[in-house]
């Protein structure tokens, strides 16, 4: 090859990092050819496009370490590329989300030791808090102006929510028909709201050009995806912390870019080479809706590519037809043994009743996909009941009510008094 | 037919610094050939040693992804936008 081949992107704009600006992270790593560069606002590798990683020099971390840190994702600092003062920065303080024990959904589908890592209790009820201020920290310390992404609607709360807190003027772009509670929780933070005509995929498109023309923009998912990402290892890191420092035997999770699977599989890996929990087995589970299934249909077909589709599905925060680290999931379920599934629009709304009724958690479509598989899962015998397991729900059903709407109201509508109580025989 | 080709920041090294450029060509393939042409090596980085698109790079014409087409053998027509962007983005 007779050019040079270079990420041409100067960051920061002062043209210098600042100490320890990235922790214990000291450059990107090609996950395709291990090709490395230095840290900066760059995504794709610059010899083979394939996606960028944080390489990092991990110091010795212990337990107490991390049980002394804040009840967030900072408690696992040394462990992601933010600063050592990340805690005491203008953030939303995400994580440490509750992982409830789950015995009568387990009763329900015959499973026997059953968790929810239930992430809608984050700050802007997802698990994309946990994404977002880690590239929040990498927008800062890289100098950008502009705070942005692409959503399907969670992702677009936290961004536009964090951005507040920070300061930092934030741009969200979503597709013009996504439900109208996430457009509302984005809107009422203040910054500017670009409904796009197409599909996340149209609009990710959209991000990814905007990111190559304009200079301090950090679109979260797109040019600090590296750091983003990193992220999602916290829901790893937190499992294994809050059931007592160990792996789980068995893990269900949701797929839209695949990103969060394959982190929380990175997440135990750290953990185990640090020695902070023995080296267990583990299977991973991937979750889909049956209208936007592109790596359930892979893993299924035996394929290792990818093949995208034009989504349909109410769950629209799974709702992405192209997904960046769709090879990468089908790579970690493999690995580990476990399996893909996708269920239909109806077993989403099952799935999101089944937990709410059971557990007293109210998912969105996501989390409703995510219990729905699962069921299939031990239906099929793809799964073992008898296995230590811990299903994702990865936000809040209030974000989706319209998924819900038809199929749950009032069981009588009655005038007050004792008497027309009487009447409904309800009593 | 000429057609505009939108360069992704990575290959902006084959152009000059030029995030769009212009090409020749009735198929995606032809304008790819065109496009190494007028700036060597260019094509080695979009497609792989069989001529596919490379896994990690999404290209389309207009406002369609060319895997939902007719790949590499795509119609562009005269003064169509063909986009290169790197695939590694979202979610």
């Amino acid at each position: 090859m007779s050019t040079p081949v270079v990420n041409t992107v100067k960051t920061p704009a002062s043209g210098t990092l600042r100490e320890g600006a990235f922790g214990n992270a000291t450059h990107l790593v090609c996950r395709e050819c291990s090709a490395t560069q230095s840290l900066g606002a760059f995504y794709a590798c610059a010899e083979c496009f394939g996606p960028l990683e944080i390489g990092y020099q991990f110091p010795a971390v212990t337990r107490e370490q991390i049980e002394a840190g804040p009840k967030n994702i900072w408690r696992y600092q040394p462990l992601l590329p933010v600063p050592t003062d990340i805690a005491s920065s203008p953030n939303m303080e995400p994580g440490f989300t509750r992982l409830l024990k789950a015995d009568n959904l387990g009763a329900a589908l015959g499973i026997k030791n059953l968790w929810v890592k239930d992430d809608s209790g984050n700050p802007t009820h997802s698990f994309k808090d946990r994404v977002v201020a880690v590239a929040l920290s990498a927008a800062r310390e890289l100098e950008m102006k502009v705070f942005a992404c692409p959503s399907t609607g969670n992702l677009a709360n936290a961004v536009a929510a964090a951005g507040a807190r920070a300061g930092m003027k934030t741009v969200v772009f979503i597709p013009h028909d996504l439900e109208r509670a996430k457009v509302l929780t984005t809107a009422v933070y203040g910054g500017t709201l670009i409904a796009v005509k197409g599909n996340y995929d149209d609009v990710n498109r959209l991000a990814s050009e905007i990111a190559g023309e304009e200079e301090g923009w950090a679109f979260v998912n797109v040019n600090v995806r590296p750091y983003y990402a990193e992220g999602s290892k916290t829901l790893g890191y937190e499992v294994a912390e809050q059931l007592g420092w160990r792996l789980p035997q068995q893990v269900v999770i949701p797929v839209a870019s695949g990103s969060q699977l394959t982190k929380v599989d990175k997440g135990f890996a750290e953990f185990v080479k640090l020695g902070l929990v023995e080296d267990t087995p583990y299977k991973i589970f991937g979750a889909q809706a049956n209208g936007c299934s592109p790596v359930s249909a892979a893993f299924k077909d035996g394929q290792d590519v990818v093949r995208p589709v034009k989504p349909d599905t109410i769950a629209k925060s799974l709702a992405i037809g192209n997904p960046a680290d769709g090879p990468y999931v089908l790579d970690a379920v493999r690995r580990t043994g476990g399996a893909i599934e996708d269920v239909t629009d109806d077993e989403v709304r099952d799935g999101i009743q089944l937990l709410a009724r059971t557990e007293g958690v109210f998912a969105e479509t996501a989390g409703g996909v995510t219990v729905a598989v699962l069921k299939k899962l031990v239906e099929t015998g793809k799964l073992d009941p008898d296995q230590e397991t811990v299903v994702f729900n990865t936000g809040d059903g209030l974000k989706t009510l319209d998924a819900i709407a038809d199929r749950v109201g009032p069981a009588a509508t009655i005038d007050p008094s004792y008497a027309a109580f009487t009447a409904t025989g309800l009593a | 037919m000429s057609v505009s080709v939108r360069i992704p920041t990575i290959l902006r090294t084959y152009t000059n610094g030029e995030s769009q450029v212009s090409a020749e060509g009735e198929t995606l393939s032809e304008v790819i050939e065109n496009l190494d042409a007028s700036y060597p090596g260019i094509k080695g980085r979009i497609l792989d040693e069989q001529g596919a698109i490379r896994r990690f790079v999404n290209v389309y014409v207009g406002n369609d992804d060319v895997r939902f087409i007719d790949g590499v053998q795509t119609q562009t027509a005269e003064g169509a936008q063909v986009s290169v962007i790197p695939a590694v983005a979202g979610g």
